[in-house]
């Protein structure tokens, strides 16, 4: 293990972070807020030490997958355990526990709050929250890349190990140049949605903590009934089919960029992700529009949540808690399936329930057919040998992680749905649950173990598990 | 530039490597997903799973905005056909790897109907490596450059030579030897030198002459005299084949030892002035018979490394030859390296480095009037390849009334296709190709020479 690159990798993620919290800083200084100064002391440390450990490049670069993985693990709990710093130092959550679950749940896009009054945080602090969210969405690591010189191809196993999805493509030749365009995209999209929101009355502060949690598909509102708050179809229509936007597949805005719209319009995990967006929409219109004022406004709702829950943001403009059963389990089955690969969802992601359906297509026909030949293909390309083994060792993986989350989380001793739901939202990154973890309440009545469980469960989630499973498997350290 | 590389053997894979280092964009196209997979996360490059051949692979890789595509499949007649779609499609440069001598006897023709920028058979270049260390054992580099055509000599003046303290313009009358003398490197210095400056023992020359110019320079400046006369080759491959056809019209007598009988027949059509023996080339007797101790030049060129690496340290242990070792894997280099091995040739590098050689001289002239430029002597001094346009200020006028730049030499002067090593009363005509060897950097005209 080469751990000087991977010191001199955490270094750049400090200097970095330090960087990020000028956001803060400026808006303290325009709300007068003293919190500001935390920040200001925050940056100060990380500067120093990023600036200690990058002064000098390590003479052997040298990088494999194992140092990839480790190092996306650390530099995200580096980062949140300096991004927490500031709520606790300040006393605005002053229990160390609660101020790491919000920091975790800000930079790995989750949205779970355990704060029971949102709107008592000074301003820097909730931008600081949200803007959490904007730089979780496209990854850390992906950023430092894209500005950072790396020799050699050693990136692409960061790239790799911080993506989400079965299998990483690059769209361009060289990893800078795709993590450049991956910000340019996402930069644009945000900024496009921040006049969107300012043209429909909101203001710019609001506005910018809105998109940064739409676009990282995060979902922390800075009101305390979410989105609710905006009781305007406009804007949150907005926020909805913004929130749509980000859970699409990257590489498909790349494609109309290059000008192949063709090829674009045919993802096949686009057009699945869509057609689930418009069957659920439907169906949870038709079961719930006894309950509001008319179809449009059902549809209206419908659609915001579905959005929401897909693309694993996890805001809310209704408590979809007081929904019929019925609509309550599509949007329990959405958590799983999650958004697509390639976007700053998270989820299990619709490309590998695509692919795990097709197995399942295939196993069938072979049963009927036992000497039947059958190649699984994604996109009109054959599905690589590699790719199938580590979609089904993920839902593997996936499944174990989760049931041991469900059963440590029951200590608690509430109801099953709302252990099972937080579980699905923290680890799938949502937000909200149903139950007791639903979108009127917050995380605060768990317990410190369940909390750190969630915590770890949403870094797994955001990191596609292996990453963090990988820091605790002890081969991991030894010299052989 | 942007470049697509077809085929991800090793010269595809040493390709990749060594252009993405120098910052291309790289795309490589092979039908194997796992191979392209592990190159594609070794190397920071893209990968397309298909044949290269096919146009729509072509497009996904980005064909329409690409510089350069690069074929080296195992299979000569996809590579042509991969060239020929992307000359098509993308109207880019194209480099292939044709090694079947059927096609290597019409390469001039090949090229131009299909287009393709540079042919590049790998037995061949490395069987013009091996010739040019039998022919000019002295010289301690030979740079080539002007797509191979022209060699450019390097070799250490020694103590007590005719040529200590001897000025570059008295060579031609004292020594009788039409050599031009194109860089001079004292300690840490580069000198272009005119025709006063003045050459002293310890310095390393770099000149280009005729083959046999060449000798008679070595012999008169007073370099040791071990002009290789006989050569003995182990093996009667392609390289064998194409190393002695190299030789023939040259003094060296060329000794093949193949095992297999058909091979020799055929080989002994081909090469009726060369000498072939039908036995096992790892019989010591038979070596010993054949004159091993006598030999001035050893070289080991069968299909396998470990019987190579063997030949080659026994040859050395028996006589004083120059030993010329052929590697195919390139794996444990530094072992080999380290071992008494003489020079040790690996085909596929050689491949490798002729393309990217190619390539850096295609980067260097865009953008300008330059045709090639290629760096040599150890990357200090450029020789650019410009062709004469109409300008009066050039044309017509003897060199020695031209008012050049220091540091700059006209070197070589190709007029439809005859070689005229330049003097003082020759003049540029419209049409020719010059090379200008010079340590200036930055010139983009012909007309940049002057003063």
């Amino acid at each position: 293990m080469n751990k000087k690159v991977i010191i001199y990798l955490l270094g750049w993620i400090l200097n970095i972070e330090a960087v990020f919290m000028l956001l803060p800083c400026v808006v303290a200084v325009i709300y007068k807020e003293s919190a500001g100064f935390w920040f200001l002391a925050v940056m100060a440390v990380c500067g120093g030490i990023g600036f200690a450990f990058t002064h000098k490049k390590p003479d052997n670069m040298v990088f494999f997958a194992k140092e990839g993985f480790v190092s996306v693990a650390l530099s995200w709990i580096v980062l949140s355990f300096f991004g927490a710093m500031p709520f606790f130092l300040s006393g605005e959550i002053p229990v160390f526990t609660d101020a790491m679950f919000e920091i975790i749940s800000g930079f790995t896009t989750t949205g779970s709050s355990i704060l029971i009054d949102v709107e008592a945080l000074s301003h820097c602090m909730l931008i600081w929250r949200s803007f959490t969210h904007w730089i979780g969405g496209m990854g850390v690591l992906v950023f430092i890349l894209s500005i950072l010189p790396l020799a050699g191809g050693y990136n692409m196993y960061i790239m790799k190990a911080e993506s989400p999805g079965p299998s990483v493509g690059k769209l361009v030749p060289k990893v800078r140049s795709t993590a450049k365009i991956l910000y340019g995209i996402y930069f644009s999209m945000t900024v496009v949605q921040i006049i969107l929101l300012l043209l429909g009355g909101m203001n710019l502060f609001d506005s910018m903590a809105i998109t940064f949690g739409t676009a990282g598909t995060g979902g922390f509102g800075i009101k305390n009934d979410s989105m609710a708050f905006y009781d305007s179809y406009y804007l949150q229509g907005v926020v909805t089919v913004f929130m749509i936007l980000f859970g699409i597949n990257f590489n498909v805005y790349y494609l109309f960029l290059i000008k192949r719209p063709k090829e674009a319009l045919k993802s096949e995990e686009a057009r699945t992700y869509l057609a689930i967006i418009a069957v659920s929409i439907l169906l949870i219109t038709l079961n719930i529009r006894g309950g509001f004022k008319s179809l449009f406004d059902a549809f209206h709702h419908a659609a915001f949540q579905v959005g929401s829950i897909i693309t694993t943001t996890g805001y809310s403009t209704v408590n979809f808690d007081l929904w019929p059963e019925f609509s309550k389990s599509i949007l329990v089955l959405l958590m799983f399936i999650g958004a697509c690969a390639g976007s700053t969802g998270g989820g299990m992601k619709v490309s590998r329930v695509i692919i795990m359906m097709k197995t399942v297509k295939k196993e069938l026909s072979s049963l009927v057919h036992p000497r039947s030949v059958k190649v699984l293909k994604l996109e009109q390309k054959p599905i690589e040998h590699q790719v199938l083994r580590s979609v089904n060792t993920f839902i593997g993986a996936y499944i174990v992680i989760f049931s041991l989350s469900v059963l440590i989380v029951s200590l608690d001793n509430f109801d099953f749905v709302t252990h099972f739901t937080a579980v699905a939202a923290t680890f799938n990154n949502i937000g909200p649950g149903l139950g007791g973890a639903g979108p009127a309440t917050n995380f605060s009545a768990f317990s410190h173990l369940s909390k750190w469980v969630m915590m770890f469960d949403m870094l797994a989630g955001r990191l596609e598990i292996f990453p963090m499973l990988l820091l605790f498997t002890p081969s991991t350290w030894r010299r052989h | 530039m942007k470049i697509i590389i077809v085929g991800c053997g090793k010269v595809g894979t040493t390709l990749a490597e060594q252009l993405n280092n120098e910052n291309h964009d790289i795309t490589i196209i092979d039908k194997n997903g796992d191979a392209l997979n592990s190159i594609t996360e070794r190397i920071d490059v893209m990968g397309v799973v298909g044949n290269g051949a096919v146009y729509k692979v072509q497009m996904e890789a980005g064909i329409e905005d690409t510089d350069l595509l690069i074929a080296t499949t195992n299979s000569d007649e996809l590579n042509m056909l991969c060239c020929l779609i992307a000359k098509k499609a993308g109207n880019c440069h194209t480099i292939a790897r044709i090694r079947n001598p059927e096609y290597n006897s019409e390469i001039g023709y090949i090229r131009d109907e299909l287009g393709l920028s540079m042919a590049i058979n790998p037995e061949m270049a490395a069987a013009m490596e091996i010739s040019r260390l039998l022919r000019f054992p002295s010289a301690i580099k030979i740079d080539t450059f002007a797509k191979g055509r022209i060699e450019i000599l390097k070799f250490i003046v020694p103590e007590n030579s005719i040529l200590h303290t001897m000025k570059v313009r008295e060579v031609l009358h004292k020594l009788h030897c039409n050599v031009l003398i194109c860089a001079i490197e004292r300690g840490q210095d580069v000198i272009i030198p005119g025709g006063n400056a003045e050459m002293r023992s310890g310095d390393k020359i770099s000149f280009i002459a005729p083959t046999a110019e060449c000798n008679k320079f070595f012999k008169q400046a007073g370099i040791e005299h071990n002009v290789i006369e006989t050569a003995m080759f182990v093996g009667g491959g392609r390289i064998t084949y194409y190393v002695a056809k190299l030789l023939e019209n040259t003094k060296i007598q060329v000794k093949i030892i193949e095992q297999n009988l058909e091979r020799c027949n055929e080989l002994s059509e081909l090469l009726p002035n060369a000498m072939i023996i039908h036995g096992d080339g790892s019989d010591q007797e038979l070596l010993l018979q054949e004159g091993i101790h006598q030999t001035e030049a050893f070289a080991s060129l069968t299909g396998f490394d470990e019987e190579n690496i063997m030949l080659s340290l026994y040859a050395a242990s028996i006589s004083r030859a120059k030993l010329i070792t052929k590697v195919n894997k390139i794996a444990f280099e530094d072992v080999i390296n380290s071992m008494n091995l003489g020079s040790v040739i690996y085909p596929k590098m050689i491949t490798a480095d002729s393309i990217l050689q190619y390539v850096r001289a295609m980067q260097n002239s865009m953008g300008s009037n330059v045709e090639t430029l290629y760096k040599i002597v150890a990357n200090r001094v450029e020789a650019l390849e410009f062709k004469v346009a109409n300008e009066p200020a050039i044309v017509g006028i003897p060199l020695e009334k031209m008012k050049l730049k220091d540091n700059l030499l006209v070197a070589y002067i190709n007029r439809k296709g005859h070689f005229i090593s330049p003097r003082g009363k020759d003049t540029l005509e419209p049409g020719d190709r010059v090379i200008i060897v010079t340590t200036i950097t930055g010139l983009n005209d012909l007309k940049d020479i002057l003063k």
